[in-house]
């Protein structure tokens, strides 16, 4: 068993899980954090993007005892209070979203995105968002969506 | 995912130490391949060894006339950084075609050239700058390093601390990537070295290799066009349901020639 101490959306948690506990597992069945989906399971659809220590990286493919000790940001920590993040307000507004089980991947992909890169082309964003698949394939109003995000975040 | 135990190595030597007390262990880095590989059961070690944090695997510096690299260095990190994008460009342009973004925040340039999938980036470039793979034992050459699908000249235990890669005089990479996992389908890397032009095909074949043809064609100098007469000899390439032989070495002729216009312009 691992004893795994972490920041999860500015509060401090800690759980023994075993060792072969995915962060993904972590935050779902441990912390009850549901945003973070779970699509393919295989590292290829990004529904499971999460920041650990401010990078996005995909939860279903680490290990919960490798996030020992680091800060950890799901979509339940990109709004304050009841006003969206600028991200999930973008997405809302310009309808970047159908069945919606991406969408949290997509937010957390795209506000890295933006973090490295605040004013991306179309080309830039197509090569920043390609580990988040849609099955919806409703690409053309998240680029929108990431456009309008770029301009409120200026 | 089976039970195992997850180890995380205070540093180098005692992540050899624990590798040769537990013989069924392995070394994880980013963990981008070897996660994958346990959730399909395809591996079933006793214990992960943690070496992704180490900081004296990790960096990157340039001194002299090398680039190195430390083993647990982020593709990422390498993407993003000034120094390798001003000593070869090529490589930090490859850095950032691997995978996807969650991808290159955390798997390795250690990870990648340790594991040798045929269809990785960074063995091309390992292979066609003539780098150097620096372990915790000895130094071994690009040329020895590579044997073959997922095979290396790696020891039991042996553990990948930098790779050193000598400055060439220009050097371009090219790949046409499976449009879902992002691998390479083929790719080819041509380095104008101080041991002459050294020309790395990935993705193509059952491991990375030379392609001798192209380096003779390249050898009197690189001039526009001088990969055009060149045919691939599809026999021992990989078939598979992403592609026929012949399709692969299709493409190993048009990523040759698009990484010499490239390098030329």
């Amino acid at each position: 068993m691992a004893k795994i101490q972490l920041t999860v959306n500015g509060a401090s948690h800690t759980r023994e899980v075993e060792d072969r506990t995915l962060l993904v597992d972590l935050l779902r069945d441990h912390l009850g954090l549901t945003g973070t989906h779970i699509g393919c399971d295989t590292s290829q659809c990004g529904c499971c993007t999460v920041h650990v220590d401010g990078r996005a990286v995909k939860s279903c493919t680490m290990l919960a005892a490798q996030v020992n000790g680091a800060t950890v940001v799901t979509i339940e920590g990109m709004a304050s209070g009841d006003k969206l993040h600028p991200v999930q307000q973008a997405f809302t507004d310009c309808h970047a979203l159908q069945c919606g089980f991406c969408t949290p991947g997509m937010i957390m992909a795209t506000a890295a995105l933006l973090k490295d890169n605040p004013q991306p082309t179309d080309e830039e964003i197509y090569h920043g968002l390609e580990g988040n698949l849609c099955r919806c394939t409703g690409y053309i109003n998240i680029v929108k969506a990431v456009k309008q995000a770029a301009q409120t975040l200026k | 995912m089976h039970q195992f135990s997850y180890l995380k190595a205070k540093s180098l030597a005692d992540a050899a130490a624990l590798a040769k007390a537990n013989p069924e262990a392995k070394l994880m880095s980013g963990g981008m391949t070897l996660l994958p590989t346990l959730k399909q059961g395809l591996a079933q070690p006793s214990h992960l060894i943690d070496i992704g944090g180490l900081k004296e695997l990790s960096g990157i510096e340039v001194k002299g006339d090398v680039l190195s690299i430390g083993a647990v260095t982020r593709h990422y990190d390498v993407a993003s950084s000034a120094a390798v994008a001003k000593a070869i460009p090529a490589l930090s342009y490859l850095a950032n075609q691997i995978g996807d973004p969650q991808v290159r925040n955390r798997g390795t340039i250690g990870g990648s050239v340790a594991n040798n999938d045929p269809a990785a980036d960074y063995p091309s470039a390992v292979l066609a700058l003539n780098a150097t793979i620096v372990t915790d034992r000895r130094e071994i050459a690009a040329d020895d390093f590579f044997q073959g699908m997922f095979a290396t000249a790696l020891e039991e235990g042996e553990i990948v601390v930098r790779i050193v890669f000598p400055l060439p005089k220009r050097a371009a990479y090219e790949k046409f990537p499976h449009p879902a996992s992002g691998y390479a389908m083929a790719g080819v890397f041509i380095a104008e070295t101080a041991a002459g032009v050294r020309v790395a095909v990935t993705g193509a074949g059952p491991g990375v290799f030379r392609w001798s043809d192209a380096e003779k064609a390249l050898a009197g100098g690189l001039k526009a066009g001088a990969l055009d007469a060149l045919t691939v000899d599809a026999t021992d390439l990989n078939e598979d349901f992403h592609a026929t032989r012949e399709y692969r070495a299709n493409l190993v002729q048009v990523m040759g020639k698009r990484a010499l216009q490239k390098l030329l312009a």
